[in-house]
């Protein structure tokens, strides 16, 4: 695919920049100046070439990045969330959509588990207290809660709501969840509201895709179903949460406590969250594992190679 | 002259124990029990709800005064509760100070602070803590492991500092699911840890004294061996003069680069200077450890080591849940003793 112009929108993966670079005609936005309209210059310059475009989490295609680029044929996405990417518009123009579900789903669910320990048995805080020298001079740490048993509330069983279900009981935690259809589980139950779910829950897991019915799914009345002694796990996308709200009741103590992978403006995190004790904090990791980087670049490279050829997608969207 | 017995901040005086050695009848009272060992307040109130508690912190007096006063007194103390780590040993020296105990109760799950065949010698009863802190523990090293593997810890350092806008993104974490996982020591606590990796799709194999039947895992008569086929290597056997340094330089070279270690067994498990060597030249990968050599202490050299390293003040067990479920069943093993039923949690010797 040597003649495909593709444009890489960041410098996220050296591999992918790598391969992009050896089998097609790649173009680095970032080589452009941030300036929008020294952004625009540069696409302007570029269209006659630019065929793909690789977008990721942090950085989507709207409307008015298809209207700079007339050749554009494929998003090709290096992430699973295409929230970013203006599916209508693509579709209105014939702009194939692609992402990476699957190769990254052990790892976010493994994560998502891995902070609700955390949380709960406050690893980092524990972590921090030895490198401190604190258990020498303070003595003992505090008493955590036990995870194990504890009831595991999850927004959307898709792909990964279904593998940290899987993880969370082999802990015997019971498996509650909400989802805007109801499906037949045996061992799941379901609630048809995530109010009711979060009523029901010691630890709500966010696992649904972001679209205008699922932003701020989790506002301050659900916070406030989950509780003091509730945690909430945000593996899905800043704006799933109402941030301003899960600031002040982390503060007050109406909600227990909270594991973020994800933040409404990252890099960006509310400066009030950086000092608490019942958070923790971890910057958009979710997928963050050598191999799995490598499986999403793959995977990507994968879809442009049989757009190129006329197959079948691997993974199409739109 | 009334049987003073522990309530409230009384302590038990040498002299009020003699001078009722031979007064009330035993019968119709709460039998008596020794406490070896410090207790919070609810537990403290559960004990003495249901029996007479003699209790040696309490007294002020030195062990081998307040022994021959508790073995004095009328309707002598049957039972001890005592706990782990070697503060008072049982052994013969304590039953030939209180020849009325028939039973101990320890609240630890290790007994190494226990002289099994004097009891046994004796018929005296013992009952450990059994599975109360089990899953707690288990729950700790799968949360250490995701830590050291997806390096929650450091990532939250580095998020916490302002970092992520200044410096970008996090460097990779490592995969867990899928990953070969050795435990060493598969008892109540490498079971659990056993079935919880296996929902995240990680291989397991153990090593322990001897293969166990019906467990669907790879064993391994030798640690090195399990070490060399592992991507993690997990410590959670007791401690006791085969598994000390257990995990030694040989085993953390068979573990190889790209190795990480569990430790929520006891520090002596592992050679600490070597593990510290090894971290240092990239000869494993990274650790997790909640039990150290020489606790409690600030392990300057592991701290050093900044995201390489997570660690805990030896919390494994500490959840409220496990302190009311270790109160609950000491009361239990109490009860069933005095009652003449078995014990719940029996110790016996291993052939």
């Amino acid at each position: 695919m040597d003649s495909l112009g593709v444009l890489l929108v960041a410098p996220m993966n050296a591999y992918l920049e790598q391969e992009l670079d050896r089998r097609c005609r790649l173009f680095r936005l970032w080589e452009a100046p941030p300036e929008p309209d020294r952004r625009a210059e540069f696409l302007r310059a570029n269209a006659s070439s630019i065929r793909a475009v690789v977008p990721y989490a942090a950085h989507g295609v709207d409307a008015a990045m298809l209207d700079a680029l007339p050749r554009l044929e494929i998003v090709a996405s290096y992430s699973v969330g295409i929230d970013r990417v203006d599916l209508a518009a693509c579709r209105a123009r014939g702009v194939r959509v692609t992402n990476t579900p699957d190769v990254l789903t052990d790892d976010v669910a493994d994560l998502a588990v891995g902070l609700a320990i955390a949380v709960l048995r406050k690893i980092p805080q524990a972590d921090r207290y030895v490198r401190a020298g604190l258990w020498k001079s303070k003595g003992d740490f505090t008493l955590t809660t036990r995870f194990s048993g504890k009831r595991v509330g999850i927004i959307g069983l898709g792909r990964i709501g279904l593998a940290v279900a899987k993880r969370v009981e082999a802990f015997d935690c019971p498996i509650n969840y909400y989802q805007r259809t109801k499906q037949e589980y045996p061992n799941y139950t379901y609630y048809p509201s995530v109010i009711e779910l979060a009523t029901n829950s010691d630890v709500l897991v966010v696992a649904c895709p972001l679209n205008e019915h699922t932003r701020h799914i989790v506002n301050r009345e659900v916070m406030e179903a989950l509780g003091p002694k509730g945690a909430l796990i945000n593996i899905g996308r800043g704006p799933h949460v109402d941030e301003a709200e899960i600031v002040a009741a982390l503060v007050d103590g109406r909600l227990g406590g909270a594991g973020l992978d994800v933040f409404e403006d990252e890099p960006n995190v509310p400066e009030a969250l950086l000092s608490l004790d019942n958070v923790v904090l971890v910057p958009h990791v979710g997928s963050g594992t050598h191999e799995t980087r490598k499986a999403m670049a793959d995977l990507v490279l994968g879809n442009l190679e049989a757009h190129v050829s006329g197959k079948p997608l691997l993974t199409q969207v739109v | 002259m009334r049987f003073q017995w522990r309530g409230g901040a009384a302590a038990m005086s040498l002299s009020t124990m003699v001078a009722t050695s031979s007064a009330a009848p035993a019968s119709g009272k709460p039998p008596a029990i020794l406490l070896l060992r410090p207790v919070d307040p609810p537990f403290a109130v559960a004990l003495r709800e249901r029996f007479r508690v003699l209790d040696f912190l309490s007294s002020g007096e030195p062990l081998p005064a307040f022994l021959a006063a508790a073995a004095a007194v009328p309707d002598p103390p049957r039972a001890a509760v005592v706990m782990g780590g070697g503060a008072v040993r049982v052994d013969g020296v304590l039953f030939d100070a209180v020849p009325s105990l028939r039973c101990v109760v320890s609240t630890a799950a290790g007994i190494d602070h226990i002289d099994l065949p004097e009891c046994a010698r004796r018929g005296v009863v013992v009952a450990n803590s059994g599975k109360v802190y089990s899953a707690d523990v288990a729950d700790h090293a799968v949360g250490m492991l995701i830590d050291v593997m997806r390096r929650v810890s450091a990532a939250d350092r580095y998020v916490r500092r302002g970092l992520w806008p200044l410096q970008g993104d996090y460097p990779l974490g490592s995969k867990l699911s899928g990953k070969r996982v050795g435990i060493i020591g598969l008892g109540n606590i490498g079971s659990l840890i056993a079935k919880r990796l296996e929902a995240f799709g990680c291989v397991i194999s153990y090593n322990s004294r001897k293969p166990k039947d019906s467990v669907p895992y790879s064993y391994f008569a030798d640690v090195r061996a399990l070490a060399a086929d592992s991507d993690v290597l997990v410590v959670s056997c007791a401690l006791n003069k085969e598994t000390r340094r257990i995990v030694d330089g040989e085993v953390l070279d068979a573990l190889g680069p790209g190795g990480v270690l569990i430790n929520i067994g006891r520090g002596a498990n592992v050679d600490e200077a070597e593990l510290v060597r090894a971290l240092r030249e990239g000869r494993i990968a990274g650790a997790g450890l909640d039990v150290f050599d020489g606790e409690p202490k600030k392990p300057a050299a592991l701290v050093a080591m900044d995201d390489k390293v997570v660690m805990t003040p030896h919390v494994a067990v500490w959840t409220t849940e496990s302190r009311s479920d270790l109160r609950d069943h000491t009361v239990a093993n109490l009860e069933a003793f005095f009652s003449g039923e078995p014990l719940l949690t029996p110790v016996t010797m291993l052939p």
